[in-house]
């Protein structure tokens, strides 16, 4: 962390323990003593108050996910999935528990200080893509940099490119959304989610508005930036068929884990697409 | 973010939405175009008037009786019946008087003027050879003036005025040389004055005979004081100080008791010019605040459309804030866009306000004066409108929880 941090997080209600300085140690430190799992919680609840009653929408889920795995989350709706997800996404802190992303007790981190979280650590895939309209295919991917002074506009253009290249819409980058399919714009949205270089892409019910071959095609170059450019994926979703292609399903109901388990035998999404009839509707 | 991004960012948006963010900058153009047009025209008859009375003189002093004085039975006089002032008082005034240049006596007559089968109904002034070149600085285009010596022997010459020439001479004939006649008396024209136009109440400067006082007095109206004394100060400044100077005078030579009110009054140019130039002053407090009313409202509409482009565009201060931008990242966006708004709204009403201004002096030929302190005010309003207007609906902006922003339909 550099002189850059003081001054994002100046005039903001940032006290000494939760410093910079403080989160600079703070990780340094359970990075050197702990295992390096990306994503770490522990006794997970999270209570709503609504009106006069509580919901708890999380009762204690604990789990953890190592470098280079891709875990899909399922569950009904009301499992507490979407909360979990908030949660993992930094976007809510739990109310008890802990939730430990890349060493970092995010229990502690004020609004400043998740945001910069979000921004160095996390790329988020939404289920309805979410590229600014209007704005090109490079300046969406561009935008996540937009908000690390670190980085200069030319970096910023630079790793932009790389991160279209990687999901191959390197020909599309003046391409503004609405010039692109849902496939592209997904993988648009998947390059934005890279290009940041976080430790996990942290996926929405990704394909949940993509036809299945579309989906498949998501799927596979989910697989391919897993396997080949081992990133940690974790994929919420309720659909068993997605799940199929990963590695691990942590699977949700009432607030709890009920299942927890390895996939044996991962699908390959790109050999799922091949063994689809070629479409033929047009 | 850094500010060149922040500006990127907030002109991106804007353009992505162009005629709503033009329609939101008329607001402002209109009110900052009326601001600098208003004030434009505000100062420009400010500028005129002023110069019109300085064109008769600025340093000049205007003496005349005083109509405060009563006489027998307690019935008031009007100043023009009064014959408090001397020829005697003129020349005390001449020889003490310091901050004065010159000083002459005026009389005032109204005749016929006559040259063969032409006839003219005019005024005949007379007053000393210093009038027209110091007191009035009024040139003489042809011929020249009388002296002091046509003022002993009551010569009868005279100077005309351009629209006697134009009524009583009317082929082209020259004038100088010839002699016409002021009701019974034969004056010889000597010289002929200068066109000078109507003056500010409209009256016609050039229906005018100039002629030695002594003339008008003792040939025309055969009376023995003077109707008014005119006197020239050294410049604008010292005006008061001659003033005061010719008060202490003139009660010496009337000899006034000190519990004794003065009998004459004294007007100064610059006495009138400040009255004037205080009316279009306020006229212009008053186009200026019509104006800025009018900014007011453009700062509401960018207020209103920020509200509306707030709660539009909810799911990209979500998406924003999810990938990392903080509370202060999306106020300032959004103050930026309305800082931009108001400040391009107001580059392009100081363009259409000056413009518009030069088309109403072009058109209307009425004068024009841009001055920079409207230009620099309205502008520097602008940008305060734009933070004030802009700051609740970017705070609102700011304060949105990224888990309902991203879920908003």
């Amino acid at each position: 962390m550099d002189n850059g941090q003081w001054a994002m997080s100046f005039g903001l209600r940032t006290t000494l323990y939760h410093s910079p300085f403080a989160l600079y140690l703070s990780l340094t430190f359970t990075i050197n003593i702990m295992a390096n799992a990306i994503l770490d919680i522990q006794h997970l609840k999270r209570e709503f108050k609504m009106g006069s009653e509580t919901v708890r929408a999380l009762k204690g889920v604990s789990f953890d996910v190592q470098p280079g795995e891709f875990v899909t989350i399922m569950g009904s709706s009301g499992s507490g999935k979407t909360t979990l997800l908030n949660i993992l996404g930094c976007l809510d802190q739990p109310t008890d528990g802990d939730y430990l992303l890349d060493g970092v007790n995010v229990k502690k981190l004020s609004r400043n200080e998740l945001a910069r979280l979000r921004n160095r650590k996390i790329g988020f895939v939404f289920q309805s893509y979410n590229l600014l309209a209007r704005t090109s295919a490079l300046e969406n991917v561009e935008l996540p940099l937009l908000y690390n002074s670190t980085i200069s506009s030319q970096e910023r253009k630079e790793k932009a490119m790389k991160a279209l290249e990687a999901v191959k819409l390197a020909d599309r980058m003046d391409h503004l959304p609405n010039q692109l399919s849902g496939g592209q714009q997904q993988r648009v949205a998947i390059a934005r989610a890279l290009v940041n270089e976080p430790v996990m892409i942290l996926a929405d019910e990704a394909t949940g508005n993509l036809d299945t071959r579309t989906s498949y095609e998501i799927m596979s170059l989910i697989q391919e930036l897993n396997t080949r450019q081992g990133k940690t994926i974790v994929f919420v979703t309720h659909e068993p068929d997605i799940a199929a292609f990963s590695s691990r399903t942590v699977t949700l109901k009432d607030g709890r884990v009920v299942k927890d388990s390895k996939n044996e035998n991962v699908k390959s999404a790109k050999e799922a697409l091949d063994s689809l009839p070629v479409n033929d509707d047009y | 973010m850094n500010v060149v991004n922040l500006f990127r960012i907030a002109w991106k948006a804007l353009l992505r939405n162009k005629l709503r963010a033009f329609l939101t900058m008329l607001g402002i153009i209109i009110g900052v175009a009326s601001v600098i047009t208003m004030v434009a025209i505000g100062q420009g008859s400010k500028q005129s008037i002023r110069d019109q009375l300085s064109g008769m003189g600025s340093n000049m002093i205007n003496i005349r009786p005083s109509s405060n004085v009563t006489v027998g039975g307690g019935a008031r006089l009007g100043a023009s019946g009064l014959q408090t002032l001397k020829v005697e008082d003129v020349d005390a005034i001449k020889e003490k008087v310091n901050f004065i240049t010159a000083v002459s006596p005026g009389l005032q007559a109204s005749g016929q003027a006559i040259n063969g089968a032409l006839n003219w109904p005019t005024t005949i002034q007379g007053v000393s050879p210093d009038y027209l070149p110091i007191i009035r600085e009024w040139k003489i285009k042809e011929g020249l003036n009388f002296t002091e010596q046509d003022v002993k022997t009551m010569a009868k010459v005279c100077i005309i005025g351009q629209t006697i020439v134009e009524n009583i001479f009317p082929n082209g004939q020259n004038p100088i040389g010839q002699t016409i006649r002021f009701g019974k008396i034969p004056l010889k024209v000597i010289g002929v004055l200068a066109e000078k136009g109507e003056n500010t109440f409209g009256q016609d400067q050039d229906d005018i005979i100039v002629a030695p006082y002594t003339t008008v007095q003792k040939r025309i109206l055969a009376v023995p004081y003077v109707q008014t004394i005119y006197a020239s100060a050294v410049n604008e400044q010292s005006s008061d100080t001659a003033t005061q100077e010719i008060t202490a005078v003139l009660r010496r030579q009337h000899k006034l008791k000190a519990s004794d009110e003065d009998d004459f009054t004294i007007r100064t140019q610059a006495e009138l010019i400040s009255t004037i130039s205080s009316t279009s002053e306020l006229l212009t407090v008053l186009l200026a605040a019509i104006a800025g009313i009018s900014l007011v409202v453009g700062g509401i509409g960018i207020m209103n459309i920020m509200y509306v482009s707030v709660t539009e565009r909810t799911k990209e201060i979500g998406l924003r804030m999810s990938i990392g931008a903080r509370g202060i990242d999306i106020l300032l966006q959004f103050l930026v866009e309305a800082i931009l708004i108001s400040i391009t709204g107001g580059i392009i009403g100081v363009a259409l306000g000056m413009a518009a201004a030069e088309l109403i002096n072009i058109l209307l030929q009425w004068p024009i004066l841009v001055s920079e302190s409207s230009i620099i005010l309205s502008f520097m309003v602008c940008a305060i409108t734009g933070v004030f207007f802009g700051y609740y609906p970017a705070q609102k902006a700011s304060k949105l929880d990224p888990i309902e922003a991203l879920r908003y339909e």
